[in-house]
């Protein structure tokens, strides 16, 4: 059997950055959150929001935990794996990522430590500081990962020198075409991931009955929130798309499925995308359609899958499929949220026990929708690594043989699956303890540690009395 | 075209101080990290690890800033050294990933904390040592043609590798011994001292070994070193290499607390001066000069100048995060 040192190195790309960008999908809304969290306590000195400050707290030290190391890895297959395309396109990318670091993750990891440890040792103004500039971090994280990663989709502001890319208008690169679209989608979609588990995880602690009142404040947050960012979030999508069909049509034309171009396309709802005979099987398409939604004309151009030479398509199926998971999932979502309010004008929210308890299974919707928008728009740009200009064939590192990247493959795959069951089990057991004064009952000494936010905990009860 | 200001150099220097920040700050609490397998019961394996849960993200962000900082800087040496250091990169990032999970998962899982205190301590063994191969390998060389790295995947391990990868263990192991020695007292500082005395032999022997070792496999160091009269201009090195490791000898014997962590970060400045002054002015040893290896000018500008801005103000918080955990390490802050 051969083995393709390009596509096993795709396929390791694949896994680590999959893992990693649930990570931050979850850590960019709940650094927000907790210091919206902190915020309020500070203003309104009830407890309801320190305890679930403390909460939260507690499940973000480890998911953040998660993050910086998985994301450590991240870099540095830039340079094992796709070291030619390093070569070629340093003098671009590499101050982009280097100003994450410089901005970012200092922040993010420096105050982190006063946010989780520091209650005790420095004041209360101080500490809220500290969990404002925590989730600033994170999001100047996105900024920066988001617009390398549009330099890569729509490059501009750029000129070639044997073969390799230099810069010509930096205020060009980072604010390429699709950047500003991205990272509002983006970032918007971390924050609805986010309200999504805050929704569920409120849903359970209100059905379990303790803590009610943290439970119920969790609920109307989460439900407030997603009022305004998921029709906002499916919005912001729709213009993405139209940035999309502007630079990138062959993307657009894969995630449509649509193989012959014109005027007045019809939209493909579902079929399964035949590569090969260059036509949807077993499809189920409404005429002129697609052009409505695409152009906002009844009979707009759209180019199809045959306009672009076949080595230059992506791999239609994979494609189509994983945007309608997207789209089917922010339907599904808005259904909840639509549900949601409902029962919350008539006051039947916190003893719907049917409806808490979709919303406990709702809270993994976010991470599959953001798996598979991330999957449609890497998926989509195949076979390009830089669009249009710089192969995915061309870019991997010549030194690998096949053997070399299964070998790595096997024990990134090994070890991610140890360390992410145990990540989510340990979240999850946090999530069944609850939030709440609760904690400070557990009697110390009694064989389990106290644990960080526990000593917060106490700390604060000290502070009170 | 105009003459404009050479940035290689500044780069040159804030790469050269960003890697030793990493090595000197996340070496540290690697080094902590792999004494920790001899903490003498769990009491002292909680203050262990509280002494350095504050701050070991924050160091091990450098290690972020160097590989992206050598992307940015140098990225033809970026595209050579780090596929062909491929395993031990993996080992090291692996390795990493055990060992920072620990942190968090050895308090909350208390069924498996034997599990991850081991994931722990050997983590951290295993990430000090990938380090180590790959410093050998850097000094080594590597297979090149035109911009890429055209050697296998394994050719980085060589016995000098190994050596110096079991070097830096000694190293990182003295470095978290004078930080222990800092951020404890009674039995448990003298638990480090002894620690420490035992990693200081090893790191001197280490130095030693890989000092005469390196010319021998290498003309051109063997020359830098050895011509006159560059060894008399050079001579300070070893000189002073010397007077560190007597300094430090004497201060883990006494009560000094500050001075053996000193002692430690300075043996490692001069070895780090020592490979620095064995390699320069190449980047990509054998292949690319710093000058030729450095990235086009507009890129290095505009990185830098964000970088002079914030490099100072990262430098600020980091101390000052250090100052507000600073002191012993107590038993009732961080995870207990």
């Amino acid at each position: 059997m051969h083995l393709d040192p390009e596509f096993l190195s795709r396929i390791q790309f694949a896994w680590v950055v999959g893992w990693h960008i649930l990570l931050p999908a979850f850590t960019v809304g709940l650094a927000s959150f907790i210091a919206f969290l902190e915020g309020a306590y500070a203003l309104t000195k009830q407890p309801v929001f320190l305890n679930l400050s403390q909460f939260w707290l507690k499940i973000f030290a480890i998911s953040f935990g998660m993050g910086v190391v998985s994301g450590i890895v991240m870099p540095f297959q830039f340079g094992t794996n796709w070291s030619r395309f390093s070569d070629a396109a340093a003098n671009i990318i590499s101050p982009l990522l280097a100003y994450e670091g410089l901005t970012a993750f200092f922040l993010e990891a420096t105050f982190l430590g006063v946010l989780l440890f520091g209650r005790k040792l420095v004041p209360p103004s101080m500490h809220f500081v500290a969990a404002v500039l925590v989730a600033v971090g994170t999001l100047s994280s996105s900024f920066w990962i988001i617009a390398t990663n549009s330099w890569m989709q729509t490059p501009v502001g750029y000129e070639v020198i044997d073969g390799r890319y230099f810069p010509k208008d930096w205020f060009e690169i980072i604010f390429s075409p699709s950047f500003p679209y991205r990272l509002a989608h983006t970032v918007s979609a971390f924050y609805v991931t986010t309200a999504f588990v805050v929704l569920g995880v409120g849903a359970y602690t209100v059905r379990r009955g303790q803590t009610l009142a943290e439970g119920r404040m969790m609920l109307r947050l989460a439900l407030w929130f997603l009022a305004i960012f998921l029709p906002l979030q499916i919005a912001l999508g729709d213009l993405h798309g139209l940035n999309t069909l502007e630079y990138q049509p062959a993307k657009l034309a894969a995630i449509e499925g649509l193989w012959d171009g014109g005027r007045g396309v019809p939209a493909s709802i579902i079929g399964w995308p035949d590569q090969a005979a260059e036509r949807n099987l077993a499809e189920i398409a409404i005429p002129r359609l697609g052009s409505l939604y695409l152009t906002h004309s009844w009979d707009g151009e759209v180019k199809g899958l045959k306009d672009f030479p076949a080595d230059q398509r992506a791999p239609v199926a994979i494609v189509y499929f994983a945007f309608r998971i997207m789209v089917g999932i922010g339907l599904l979502m808005l259904a909840i949220v639509a549900t949601g309010l409902i029962l919350m004008a008539r006051r039947r929210l916190d003893g719907s026990r049917w409806y808490l308890q979709l919303c406990q299974f709702a809270a993994c919707l976010g991470f599959i929708a953001v798996i598979a928008g991330w999957t449609t728009t890497e998926v989509g740009r195949q076979p390009w690594t830089i669009y249009g200009l710089m192969r995915t064939a061309d870019s991997v590192s010549p030194s690998l043989t096949g053997a070399n990247v299964v070998l790595s493959l096997l024990l990134y795959v090994a070890v991610y699956l140890m360390v992410y069951p145990v990540g989510l089990s340990l979240m999850l057991r946090a999530v069944w303890r609850g939030p709440g004064p609760s904690d400070e009952a557990i009697p110390i000494g009694a064989g389990r540690p106290k644990t960080p936010i526990d000593a917060l905990g106490s700390s604060t009860a000290e502070a009170r009395t | 075209m105009t003459p404009t200001l050479d940035l290689v150099p500044i780069w040159t220097v804030i790469l050269g101080l960003g890697v030793f920040f990493y090595v000197a700050l996340d070496g540290f609490d690697l080094g902590v990290g792999m004494l920790y397998n001899f903490a003498p019961d769990r009491r002292a394996r909680d203050l262990i690890m509280n002494s350095i849960a504050p701050i070991w993200d924050g160091n091990e962000t450098w290690l972020i800033l160097g590989s992206v900082g050598l992307l940015a800087a140098f990225p033809v040496a970026f595209a050579i050294i780090i596929p062909a250091v491929y395993f031990p990169i993996l080992l090291m990032l692996l390795a990493l990933i055990f060992r920072g999970l620990a942190f968090e998962f050895r308090f909350r899982d208390a069924e498996h904390r034997t599990l991850w205190d081991h994931g722990f301590a050997a983590g951290s063994a295993i990430a000090t040592f990938a380090q180590g191969v790959i410093l050998g390998a850097f000094i080594q060389g590597f297979q090149v043609e035109g911009r890429q790295f055209v050697g296998g995947s394994f050719d980085c391990f060589t016995p000098f590798s190994i050596f110096t990868g079991i070097a830096l263990m000694f190293g990182y192991a003295l470095l978290g011994a004078g930080w222990l020695v800092i951020k404890t007292e009674g039995p448990l500082q003298d638990w480090a001292r002894a620690l420490g005395r035992r990693a200081l032999i090893g790191t001197c022997a280490a130095v030693a070994i890989v000092s005469l070792w390196t010319p021998i496999i290498d003309a051109p160091v063997a020359a830098r070193w050895f011509s006159w009269p560059d060894i008399a201009w050079l001579s300070p090195v070893p000189l002073i290499t010397l007077g560190l490791a007597w300094y430090a000898w004497r201060s883990l014997n006494n009560r000094s607390e500050y001075a053996p962590f000193v002692a430690a970060l300075g043996l490692f400045v001069m070895s780090y001066l020592g490979i620095a002054i064995s390699l320069w002015p190449m980047i990509v040893p054998g292949h690319f000069t710093l000058e030729q290896a450095a990235a086009s000018q507009s890129t290095e500008a505009f990185l830098l100048v964000g970088t002079l801005v914030l490099l100072p103000v990262i430098l600020v918080y980091t101390a000052w995060s250090y100052w507000v955990f600073r002191g012993k390490v107590r038993s009732d802050i961080g995870y207990h």
